[in-house]
């Protein structure tokens, strides 16, 4: 800007002004919205949704919790398959040529086998016939792990995912392993077992919550709490309450082509959502967008007794 | 009999030097924001529309915010599931919360439809776009550390969005502690600042000015400031 429209700014005084007590009007405010929240807590309270446990999963559902297990163990779960932070089994998602979750690398490395099922095992007291499957496990082929799981998968989904009912067959040591699993899992401790950090404090639940969100409770019970991605997923709350609604723009991508149905989704959506903060906060920079304002006549409402002011000055003259 | 201050002998300094670094920040505060610019006692006669209070009734959720935050604070993030009375503090959070983000909202609409930015106030609108921002984050890492199924839903969903471009790397949705860090220092400590930023260049330019309507005269030669030039980065 010129210096010469610099000096042109008005002083906003110069268009006359008025008493005004800012102190008292911030005072009543601070009530109003006192009163306010008060009443609408007193009145809507908050919801406060049990979180899952993985006790409460295996216990509810042990065929998807052993589904999920053996999914871990054999590799072939999400978390196993998904790339950077946790490994590098995939690539991450790209943004056009950006492959910016891959540059970023892998920042929390998780062996899926290890830390969901024989780590866990291992560090639980167990049976001289758990110690043996554990033993028969590492010290196999990964051919021959693999040709164990494989078998014990299908066997799992001919049972109708019911471990109770799979038919004898070439397991190798699997079911013992994921039976032993269930057990500590029911019984409470897989819980405290995945959050160990190898400190006595813990605060980090990035192992247990990525087990659960593996399985498919956690999803089921989400999709029956509207919160999906395609019921407008996490700007929603549990309940009927408000939650997050402005995180509407984000959660509305993924309900349209091409978001809803790109392998890179997410990082489209955090690309368009970046375009749309730069484009919010540098309005005033971006020619065009700065002039909408003076084309739709919300002004006119704002200041319109400045307006009728104007004109009956204007008349006058 | 008092001493006088100063050496004996000594030459005073001059005003524009008196003080070293001490009095230079302070006469650039003053001249900046002389304290009836800080606290008038009038506002300009434009200043006549409901949508002026949305700016203040923000502030004051912000401040409801904060101190119900507060609380909770002082108590830890597990007392309002145990405790009746802490779940009344935390639906206070909440609904304080929700009247903040939306008078904000209104405020930024507000703000938008006034073209607020004229007259050298881009640097306000600014601080005022990433306020909002800030808080969504704040809101955001709140639902995270709710400790209730909500927070493990929303983590697990979040993480997608932040791993796919890189950000999950350093910001673990998953990892309540850090979660809790952000959510009660470091992103409430950013909202802060930048409300009190945004608060002192209002003060410091006062409210824009109306625009002029179409084919209508100016009231004055300033009645129609700066339509057409580029607004100015740090003003």
């Amino acid at each position: 800007m010129s210096r010469r429209a610099r000096s042109a700014e008005p002083d906003p005084y110069s268009f006359g002004s008025r008493p005004y007590d800012l102190v008292k009007e911030f005072t009543i405010a601070l009530v109003a919205v006192l009163v306010l929240t008060f009443a609408l807590a007193a009145v809507f309270s908050s919801p406060d949704e049990k979180p899952l446990t993985i006790a409460t999963w295996s216990t509810a559902d042990p065929g998807d919790f052993t589904a999920t297990a053996l999914s871990e163990l054999d590799a072939t779960s999400p978390t196993a398959g998904y790339g950077p932070p946790y490994n590098t089994a995939a690539e991450g998602q790209k943004l056009g040529p950006l492959a910016l979750a891959n540059t970023a690398g892998v920042t929390h490395p998780i062996d899926t086998a290890q830390a969901f099922v024989l780590g866990p095992l291992t560090s639980a007291p167990h049976t001289p016939q758990v110690a043996a499957a554990l033993s028969t496990y590492t010290a196999a082929s990964s051919t021959a792990q693999a040709a164990w799981t494989s078998a014990y998968s299908d066997a799992l989904a001919k049972a109708n995912g019911d471990p109770t009912k799979v038919a004898p067959g070439d397991y190798g040591p699997v079911p013992i392993l994921l039976a032993q699993l269930l057990s500590q899992a029911q019984a409470g401790s897989l819980d405290g077992a995945l959050l160990s950090e190898g400190g006595f404090y813990q605060t980090d639940y990035t192992l247990p919550l990525l087990f659960l969100a593996d399985g498919s409770n956690l999803a089921a019970q989400a999709d029956a709490d509207h919160l999906s991605g395609d019921q407008w997923g996490m700007m929603n709350e549990t309940g009927n309450f408000p939650g997050q609604a402005w995180l509407w723009l984000y959660t509305f991508w993924y309900q349209i082509s091409p978001y809803n149905t790109s392998v890179n989704a997410d990082a489209l959506v955090m690309g368009t959502m970046a375009i749309m903060v730069l484009l919010f906060v540098f309005v005033p920079y971006i020619p065009g967008l700065r002039s909408i304002p003076r084309l739709v006549p919300v002004y006119k409402l704002i200041w319109r007794q400045h307006y009728t002011k104007q004109k009956q000055d204007s008349d006058r003259r | 009999m008092t001493e006088p201050i100063g050496t004996p002998g000594s030459v005073a300094a001059p005003e524009s030097e008196a003080g070293g670094w001490t009095g230079a920040v302070r006469r650039r505060a003053v001249a900046a924001l002389p304290p009836d610019k800080l606290l008038p006692d009038t506002q300009p006669a434009y200043m006549a529309s409901w949508i002026y209070v949305f700016g203040v009734l923000t502030l004051a959720a912000f401040v409801v915010v904060l101190a119900t935050g507060t609380a909770l604070a002082i108590e830890g993030p597990a007392w309002w599931h145990t405790s009746g009375f802490g779940h009344y503090v935390n639906s206070l959070h909440l609904w304080s919360v929700e009247l903040f983000m939306g008078f904000m909202v209104i405020h930024l609409w507000g703000k938008f439809f006034m073209a607020a930015w004229r007259g050298r106030r881009a640097l306000t609108w600014i601080t005022g776009a990433v306020a909002f921002l800030g808080s969504v984050g704040t809101a955001f890492t709140g639902y995270l550390v709710q400790q209730n199924f909500d927070s493990q839903w929303i983590a697990t969903q979040a993480k997608d969005g932040l791993n796919s471009v890189g950000i999950g790397a350093y910001f673990n949705v998953l990892n309540f502690g850090q979660m809790l860090m952000w959510h009660i220092v470091l992103l409430p400590a950013l909202v802060g600042v930048l409300v009190v930023l945004h608060l002192l260049m209002v003060r410091h330019r006062g409210i824009v000015p109306p625009l002029a309507r179409p084919g209508v005269a100016a009231e004055s030669a300033v009645a129609e400031p700066i339509e057409t030039s580029e607004p100015v980065a740090g003003s």
